[in-house]
């Protein structure tokens, strides 16, 4: 039984349909990502499984249960968190008011997920008052991530966390990702460098116009000579 | 030597006092318009109307209350007053955005129709307060009037000018300080007012985070309620009540909280300070003062007023326009207009 299903997709913003049958799967604790072209409808993937888009055929389990009906803050409450590419923090309010307005749900002690948080980006502690806009683009990733950790997800969704990101930062946030991973929260993200992704990859799943193109694991995806003529420069 | 201090009495009887007063007034009404700009995202043009409608219910009160006998000794009967003005203002607010507001939020309407709406609601509660108590002035300070009267400080000090402190201009300090400092704990310390921030900041983060809209639309308007009725009481027990008046305090108070910085309330509390010290200050007749700092022959003969009082509120409007044009983020770099 996998954990995180989308399946059979369909659907779009407006009248037109962006996603045509797509399916998505993610086991527990397994790392997918979805790679392909700009226009490709990986986004839009990730946000028809947490809920941001409506589709009118197919559906979204979270471990055997259909959530397909239910709005993103519910499935928030359900264990899904999702990082945006964009305006992901909340730049007026100190790094640790981000943390705790992600653990917003949360009525229980949250220090112990704090300080995990805060293992996992130790940067983040020395800059715990700080406010979030002031940070540096790698930084404010690492907020906007560990904003999402705060609710114990089991689920965690990232769209193209490395956008915008120096080649160093890049391998450290991939590192943590991996890290996040080993604890047992099934990683979903969209990336742009498909190479590094897919190399860290379970699963991968290459989109093409709405449409899944191939599926497969991510060494597998690196090795295959069309994904590579496509996408990752032969 | 005493000439110098006559002439700090003075400033200080008809420019520090009053101004500090009314920058206390103006500041908190300005924290009310730009709670509501940060956090519903839009200019509330019926702010001045709120305080007056708030203002009304506790005058009204007031005057059961010394109807009963009831009174607070030397501070005025309205403060028991104020709590039914508070609750009747939040009852009013709530249901506007119930009828108003929230049909716009569904259509996710741009903010200027928010604004024309609140100008709507302006007009709904001009009648509603002239209906129920009039186009009058209304005077409804009671117990002591002074706490420190210049008559009496002059004998004491035999100086030729002395400063009196009103009742009212202490309670509007005192006040002003107990509310801007609560204020500031529940934004700051509480988990709903830190969802309000967020809210402001980001909200589709906040959302995505579980905060929701609908308790922080709640808060915002009891917080309005609370300031505004504050604010209206405290003015109108330093000056008068006039529902006119009311409706054009609402030029100050926008140019206090854009003075300031939209959407932030420490910018709103300078940027009223700022107004109302330049209110006062541009139009006071200074010949009084010039003629105690100048040696004797310099004495001037005019007024040496800068712009008549009538002028008062072209002040504000001149600041407001000047903050526009050349910094429209305001001092504490607030959201642009």
């Amino acid at each position: 039984m996998s954990y995180l299903v989308g399946e059979n997709m369909t659907g779009g913003y407006g009248a037109a349909d962006i996603l045509h049958g797509c399916n998505i799967i993610a086991e527990k604790g397994e790392i997918a990502v979805i790679v392909g072209p700009n226009g490709a409808g990986k986004s839009t993937a990730m946000k028809a499984i947490f809920g941001m888009l409506n589709i009118h055929t197919g559906s979204i389990l979270l471990d055997g249960e259909d959530i397909t009906t239910l709005s993103p803050q519910a499935r928030v409450a359900k264990g899904m968190a999702f990082v945006p590419q964009t305006s992901n923090v909340f730049p007026t309010m100190s790094v640790e008011e981000n943390l705790e307005m992600g653990a917003f749900l949360r009525r229980d002690d949250i220090s112990k997920t704090m300080d995990e948080v805060f293992d996992l980006f130790p940067i983040l502690k020395d800059k715990r008052s700080q406010n979030a806009g002031e940070l540096s683009g790698g930084q404010r990733q690492q907020v906007a991530v560990g904003r999402a950790l705060m609710t114990q997800p089991k689920v965690l969704m990232l769209d193209e966390p490395t956008a915008g990101v120096s080649p160093i930062v890049m391998d450290e946030l991939f590192d943590n990702i991996i890290e996040v991973a080993r604890t047992g929260i099934t990683i979903l993200m969209v990336e742009q460098n498909a190479r590094q992704a897919l190399n860290i990859a379970d699963k991968g799943y290459v989109m093409v116009q709405g449409r899944n193109k191939f599926t497969d694991t991510g060494q597998v995806l690196l090795n295959n000579p069309e994904v590579r003529k496509s996408f990752l420069g032969g | 030597m005493e000439d110098l201090l006559n002439a700090f009495f003075l400033m200080s009887n008809f420019v520090f006092v009053p101004a500090i007063a009314y920058g206390s007034q103006l500041a908190l009404g300005a924290v009310g318009v730009t709670l509501v700009y940060g956090i519903l995202r839009f200019s509330n043009f019926a702010h001045g109307d709120i305080m007056a409608f708030g203002t009304m219910v506790v005058i009204l009160f007031t005057w059961l209350f010394q109807s009963y006998g009831i009174n607070l000794g030397p501070l005025p009967t309205a403060i028991l007053a104020l709590p039914f003005g508070i609750i009747a203002t939040a009852i009013f607010l709530l249901g506007s955005d119930k009828f108003v507001y929230k049909f716009y939020r569904e259509k996710k309407a741009v903010p200027v129709t928010y604004l024309i709406a609140s100008v709507g609601i302006m007009f709904v509660l001009n009648g509603i307060v002239r209906f129920i108590i009039g186009p009058n002035d209304q005077r409804f300070a009671d117990g002591e009037r002074f706490i420190i009267k210049a008559k009496a400080m002059k004998q004491y000090l035999g100086t030729a000018e002395g400063v009196s402190i009103k009742v009212s201009q202490g309670l509007t300090v005192i006040t002003a300080v107990i509310v801007v400092m609560a204020l500031f704990w529940f934004l700051n310390k509480t988990r709903t007012g830190k969802s309000m921030r967020a809210f402001s900041d980001n909200e589709d983060l906040a959302l995505l985070s579980g905060i929701s809209p609908d308790k922080v639309v709640s808060v915002t308007w009891i917080l309005v309620a609370i300031l505004a009725t504050i604010a209206g009481t405290l003015y109108g027990l330093d000056k008068s009540f006039k529902p006119f008046t009311y409706f054009m305090l609402l030029l100050p108070i926008f140019a206090s909280a854009i003075v300031g910085g939209l959407g932030n309330p420490l910018g709103a509390i300078a940027g009223g300070f700022v107004i109302a010290f330049s209110e006062i200050m541009i139009t006071y007749p200074y010949k009084k003062f010039v003629a105690y700092i100048v040696p004797g022959d310099w004495k001037p003969d005019g007024l040496v007023q800068l712009l008549a009082t009538d002028y008062k509120f072209a002040v504000s409007f001149i600041i407001l326009v000047l903050v526009l044009l050349f910094k429209p983020t305001g001092i504490f770099a607030g959201k642009s207009v």
